[in-house]
């Protein structure tokens, strides 16, 4: 990948406030995704590649490691600047893959292209991944192209949503 | 022999945290149904006003049933059945 003049430590607000997420549904994780900075420079790059047509995809890790370790570009099926769907085949093929390798979804993303990094009514009411963190990255500023951006995670269970601390690890 | 559905996460709080149930029918329809019985409030999140609901797809033996007769999709012992909640938002 090309080098990014805008880096994720900038990028990537390091702030935020750690709640205590439903631990019932999810015991393994805490409020805080740890990620490695080249997948966080992965998903702004898919970001900013699609704008101003939202995009999405998942970074898979073995189930219940909490660990994200590969990440998978998905198709907007809807192709669309503020509406996104995974393309259902290629979703069914990646939920294939992940079971027969034991891993699951540790992150959902998707950008926001004219709106804040912070998950819409829709996001919530359709988050269906109880065990994954949702990284939002709004291109809203920057554009199609190299320029400020904002990360930021949430968990969604149950239509609560908790924003979570982003640990960026090299 | 039963046909095996494939529970999503976030669907397994009516199925006691098993990630597959067991049930009998002819269709998924009935299997639907059958499930039910055991796990009560399962269909709901699956099925509404009598069609799949919108953002859950359920695939039989890998086959989308939305091209193979929704809820009439043909089912029979051995089968796997998965649902699978679409991932999408705004």
């Amino acid at each position: 990948m090309s080098p990014l003049t805008t880096s994720p430590a900038e990028a990537v607000g390091l702030i935020v406030r750690m709640r205590v997420v439903s631990q019932a549904i999810a015991p393994n994780l805490t409020a805080v995704l740890k990620i490695a900075r080249e997948q966080v420079d992965a998903m702004i790059a898919h970001a900013w590649e699609d704008h101003p047509d939202e995009a999405c995809g998942v970074i898979i890790g073995l189930e219940g490691s909490d660990v994200p370790t590969r990440l998978v570009r998905m198709i907007n099926a809807e192709r669309s600047p503020t509406f996104f769907r995974f393309e259902p085949q290629e979703q069914f093929a990646l939920y294939k893959q992940m079971s027969a390798a034991g891993e699951e979804i540790v992150v959902v993303y998707h950008s926001h292209t004219a709106t804040e990094a912070y998950p819409s009514r829709i996001d919530i009411s359709l988050a269906s991944e109880p065990q994954a963190h949702y990284v939002i990255v709004s291109t809203a500023q920057s554009g199609p192209s190299e320029g400020p951006v904002s990360v930021r995670s949430f968990r969604i269970v149950d239509g609560a949503v908790t924003e979570e601390e982003i640990q960026v690890t090299e | 022999m039963s046909v095996e559905v494939r529970i999503p996460t976030v669907l397994r709080t009516y199925t006691g945290g098993q990630k597959a149930v067991h049930g009998n029918g002819a269709t998924l329809q009935e299997v639907l149904d059958d499930i039910e019985e055991r796990n009560p409030g399962l269909k709901d999140r699956i099925v509404e006003a009598e069609t799949l609901r919108r953002f859950v797809n359920i695939y039989v033996n890998d086959e989308d049933v939305r091209f193979s007769g929704g809820l009439n999709a043909p089912t029979s012992d051995g089968d796997v059945v998965v649902v699978l909640p679409a991932v999408a938002g705004g």
